[in-house]
C-alpha cells in the first residue's frame, strides 16, 4: 500500500520536521537513550558479535531455503489446527482480513503492533468495512487517537511529548473526570489499561503480527513489553497472525539465536518483557487460546528481491537499532519518510516496495556515515544498498538533471588534468577573493545550498599542485 | 637505504581549498623517512561520482587512478573518506574476471589514510613538537567505519607537548557532511552540522581536529556562521607543526 506515500517528498518533510518545536523536543527528549542502552548489553555479553554473525549466517541460510522453510512452517500449522492464507499483494493480505473478519461477524478488533498491518493498510480497511480496529500496544493507541502511523518501528509514538499524550487522552476518554490528574506518565498507562480492557473483552477477533515463524512447528513468536499482544491474541475467538514471508527461521534453536541479538539491539534489554510463542488454535485440553488460528503470509514484493543486490534486506528483524543510531533520523523523525518504514531500513526497503521513483529520495537522505550497518544485529549492508539504489536512479535517468550534469563535467574534467589544474587554479583565486581576507564566505555562488546554513571556508589562494610544481622546479 | 617511494594523494578538496594539509603531509611522510612524490596526474578518486550511482563513470576515474599511483610502494592521502575509496570501493567496481578487479585489489593494499600509515605502517616516534592548546578530534565516518582509524590520530597526537584532548560527546556521529548529501539536503545537513558544533563547544577546547577536509569545512563553516570561539584544523596541520597558518575559514 504505496499510495499517500510522500517518501518522494523527502527534502520538503525534512524541512517541516526540522521547523516542528513539538517533535524536536521528543526527539531531543529520546535521543541517545536507545544508542546507550544498546552500548551497555553489547558489553555486558561478550559473544554478542559471534551472535550476529550467527544470525546473519541463518538468515542467509533460511534465505536460501525459503521456498521449502515456508511450506514446512505451512504444513505445521496446518497439523496443528491452523490455517495459512498466502498474499502475494497488499491488497490479498486485507481481503484474507476481511473474509476472516466477515465470516465471523466481528465488529471490533483488538491488535497488537504490527509492521505488516501498517504495510497492508489494515485498520483503514477495517474501518472502511465498519469495524472498529482498536491498537493494544501503548505506543500505537497514542498514535491511533492521534490519527497518525508509527514513526519508528518499535516505538512508534517516539515523536509524541508527554502534553501532547495528555491532550490525547483527554479528548478521547471524554467520559471520565476532567478534573482529574495526567501529569504522570503513570497515570496515563493506567488510563490506557483500563480503557483496552473493555476492548479485550468486546473484541472478536485479535490481529498480531510475527517476530518470527519457527518452520519446525508452526509456531509464531512476538515479543513485547507490555503484554497487550497475549491479551490480544488469546482472549477474541479468533487469532490472525500477519506476518512477511521472511520471517521464518527453521527451527526454535535458530528463533533463540535471533531473540538473543533482537532486544539487546533494539532496547539494550537481554529479553523482552514477554516473548510468546503461539501454536494453532486452543485444544480441548487447554484453558484458554481462540477457537481459530489464521497466519497470513505477505509477500509484496520480498520475493522479487530473492537473488538481487537487495536480497541482503530480508534478513532484517526489524529491531530499530538502524534508526536509533541513524544520524538523519534522529534530526528529522520518521514521518519524513513518507511510508511505513522510516531510517536506514526505510530507505532500502521503501524504493524495493513502492519503486524507485517514490523512494529514491531515501536512497540519497544518508551521508553514508555507515553507523547503522555498524550496529544490525544481521550485519544488513544498508549504505550499499543505498548506494545501489542510486545506481538505479542513475540508469534510469532518476538523478536531478543538475546533478547529472555536475558529475559529467567531474569526470570530463579528471580526465584532462590540464583543464582540471586551470579550473582549479581559477576557482581557488576567485572564491580567495570573494573571502576578501576574512577567511570565508558568507555566500556561495551556485552553492546557496551550503551558505543557507553556514559559512563556506575560503581556499587559501594557490592551489597545492601549482605550488608544488613551482617548488619542483 | 633508502625509505619507501610514498606517493602522495592530496585529494581534490585539499588541493583546491587547503594545500597547507598537503604540504604538512609531505613533511609528516618525509620525516618519516619516505620518499615522497606527487604525480601530477591525479585529480579526483571518483567517490562523488560512485556515491551519486555513477558506476562507470566512477569506474573510469577508478582507472585513471589505478595507472598513476600503481608504480609506488605505497599511496597516502590526508583522507579517510577519499582513502577507502580506493580500499573498499575500487574493487568493488570491477567484476572478479575484469583484469582490473586484480589492479584494484593490489592498489587498495598499498593505500593508506595518512595518520595510519604514520602510525601503523611506518611505525616511528613522530618529531617532538609542542603546541600549547586544548583540542577535540572528531572522527570522520569513513575513516573510522571503513578503515577502522581512531586510535591512530590520538596516539599521534599524545606526542604533541603541551597538547591536552578533550573528547567531545558523540565524537563518533556524523557532522552532516555527507559529499553531496550537504547540499542535497542542507537543511538536514545543517542541523546535524549544529549538533556537533554543540558538542564540540561543549569540550571548550580551543580546536576542533579531524582527518577529513570535507568534515572539517562543514564544522568550520557552521562553527563560524554560530560565532563559536574554537577553531578547526586538519589534524596533520597540528602533527606537523604548521599551525602558522590561519585556521580552517578564518584570516588570522
Ligand atoms: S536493518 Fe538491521 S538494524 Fe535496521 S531494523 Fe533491520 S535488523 Fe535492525
Amino acid at each position: 500500500m504505496s499510495a499517500g506515500a510522500t517518501s518522494a517528498e523527502f527534502r520538503a518533510n525534512s524541512r517541516a520536521a526540522l521547523a516542528d518545536a513539538n517533535l524536536q523536543a521528543a526527539l531531543r527528549g529520546s535521543r541517545g537513550g536507545f544508542v546507550q542502552k544498546r552500548a551497555k548489553a553489547r558489553a555486558a555479553l561478550p559473544e554478542f558479535d559471534a551472535l550476529r554473525d550467527e544470525a546473519t549466517a541463518l538468515k542467509n541460510h533460511t534465505l536460501a531455503h525459503l521456498d521449502h522453510y515456508l511450506e514446512a512452517f505451512e504444513a505445521q500449522v496446518v497439523a496443528s489446527g491452523g490455517q495459512v492464507h498466502w498474499a502475494e499483494t497488499a491488497a490479498d493480505a486485507r481481503a484474507a482480513v476481511l473474509e476472516i473478519c466477515d465470516r465471523v461477524g466481528a465488529r471490533t478488533v483488538t491488535k497488537g503492533k504490527s509492521m505488516i498491518s501498517e504495510e497492508c493498510g489494515i485498520n483503514e480497511a477495517l474501518t472502511a468495512a465498519n469495524i472498529t480496529p482498536v491498537e493494544t500496544d501503548l505506543g500505537e493507541y497514542i498514535i491511533q487517537l492521534r490519527g497518525e502511523t508509527p514513526s519508528h518501528i518499535i516505538a512508534p509514538a517516539v515523536h509524541v511529548t508527554v502534553p501532547e499524550i495528555e491532550t490525547a487522552f483527554r479528548a478521547a476518554h471524554a467520559g471520565l473526570d476532567p478534573a482529574r490528574d495526567l501529569s504522570r506518565p503513570e497515570a496515563m498507562l493506567k488510563e490506557a489499561r483500563a480503557v483496552l480492557r473493555e476492548a479485550y473483552f468486546a473484541a472478536d477477533v485479535g490481529i498480531t503480527g510475527a517476530n518470527m515463524l519457527v518452520a519446525e512447528t508452526g509456531q509464531t513468536v512476538i515479543v513485547t513489553n507490555e503484554g497487550n499482544g497475549d491479551l490480544t491474541q488469546s482472549l477474541p475467538r479468533v487469532h490472525i497472525v500477519i506476518a512477511s514471508i521472511e520471517k521464518v527461521v527453521p527451527t526454535l534453536e535458530d528463533a533463540a539465536t535471533l531473540l538473543r541479538v533482537l532486544a539487546r539491539s533494539a532496547t539494550g534489554q537481554e529479553m523482552s518483557v514477554y516473548t510468546t510463542f503461539s501454536r494453532g488454535p486452543r485444544r480441548a485440553e487447554d484453558l484458554d487460546g481462540p477457537d481459530e488460528f489464521h497466519v497470513i503470509l505477505l509477500d509484496n514484493g520480498r520475493s522479487a528481491l530473492l537473488g538481487t543486490e537487495f536480497e541482503d534486506m530480508l534478513r532484517c528483524i526489524r529491531c530499530g537499532a538502524c534508526m536509533n543510531h541513524c544520524p538523519v533520523y534522529q534530526a528529522v523523525g520518521g514521518h519524513a519518510y513518507g511510508w511505513v518504514y522510516p531510517g536506514p531500513i526505510g530507505a532500502v526497503l521503501t524504493p524495493a516496495l513502492t519503486g524507485v521513483e517514490q523512494g529514491g529520495a531515501l536512497a540519497n537522505a544518508s551521508t553514508f556515515c555507515g553507523r547503522c550497518e555498524a550496529v544490525c544485529p544481521v550485519r544488513i549492508p544498508l549504505p550499499r544498498m543505498m548506494r545501489s539504489w542510486r545506481e538505479k536512479e542513475f540508469e534510469k535517468r532518476l538523478t536531478p538533471r543538475g546533478m547529472r550534469r555536475g558529475l559529467g563535467l567531474w569526470l570530463w574534467l579528471s580526465r584532462r588534468p590540464k583543464a582540471w589544474r586551470f579550473a582549479t587554479r581559477t576557482a581557488a583565486r576567485v572564491l580567495h577573493r570573494m573571502g576578501r581576507g576574512s577567511g570565508a564566505l558568507k555566500r556561495l555562488p551556485f552553492g546557496a545550498d551550503w551558505t543557507a546554513t553556514r559559512d563556506f571556508p575560503a581556499p587559501e589562494g594557490r592551489t597545492f599542485m601549482e605550488q608544488w610544481k613551482a617548488m619542483k622546479r | 637505504m633508502a625509505g619507501p617511494r610514498v606517493a602522495l594523494f592530496v585529494t581534490c578538496l585539499v588541493d583546491l581549498l587547503r594545500p597547507s594539509v598537503g604540504f604538512a603531509s609531505v613533511k609528516l611522510l618525509a620525516e618519516a623517512g619516505c620518499d615522497v612524490d606527487v604525480p601530477e596526474a591525479q585529480t579526483c578518486c571518483g567517490q562523488p561520482n560512485w556515491n551519486a550511482g555513477d558506476r562507470a563513470g566512477a569506474a573510469e576515474m577508478a582507472r585513471r587512478v589505478i595507472e598513476t599511483f600503481e608504480p609506488y610502494d605505497h599511496v597516502v592521502l590526508p583522507s579517510g573518506s577519499c582513502a577507502a575509496t580506493i580500499v573498499k570501493d575500487y574493487p568493488a567496481m570491477f567484476a572478479p574476471e575484469d583484469p582490473w578487479r586484480a589492479r584494484a585489489e593490489a592498489l587498495a593494499e598499498r593505500t593508506h589514510e595518512i595518520t595510519s600509515f604514520l602510525a601503523d605502517v611506518m611505525g616511528v616516534a613522530p618529531a617532538r613538537r609542542a603546541l600549547r592548546a586544548s583540542v577535540t578530534y572528531h572522527d570522520s565516518c569513513s575513516g573510522l567505519r571503513s578503515l577502522g582509524i581512531a586510535e591512530q590520530p590520538r596516539r599521534l597526537l599524545a606526542a604533541i607537548g603541551g597538547l591536552e584532548l578533550r573528547e567531545m560527546q558523540d565524537a563518533d556521529v556524523c557532522c552532516g557532511f555527507g559529499g553531496t548529501f550537504c547540499v542535497k539536503y542542507p537543511e538536514v545537513s545543517g542541523a546535524m552540522a549544529a549538533d556537533k558544533t554543540e558538542c564540540i563547544a561543549a569540550t571548550g577546547a580551543d580546536l576542533v581536529l579531524a582527518g577529513d577536509l570535507g568534515c572539517l569545512m562543514n564544522m568550520a563553516g557552521k562553527a563560524r556562521r554560530e560565532g563559536r570561539a574554537f577553531k578547526a584544523r586538519h589534524v596533520v596541520e597540528v602533527l606537523a607543526g604548521t599551525t602558522h597558518v590561519p585556521p580552517i575559514g578564518d584570516s588570522k
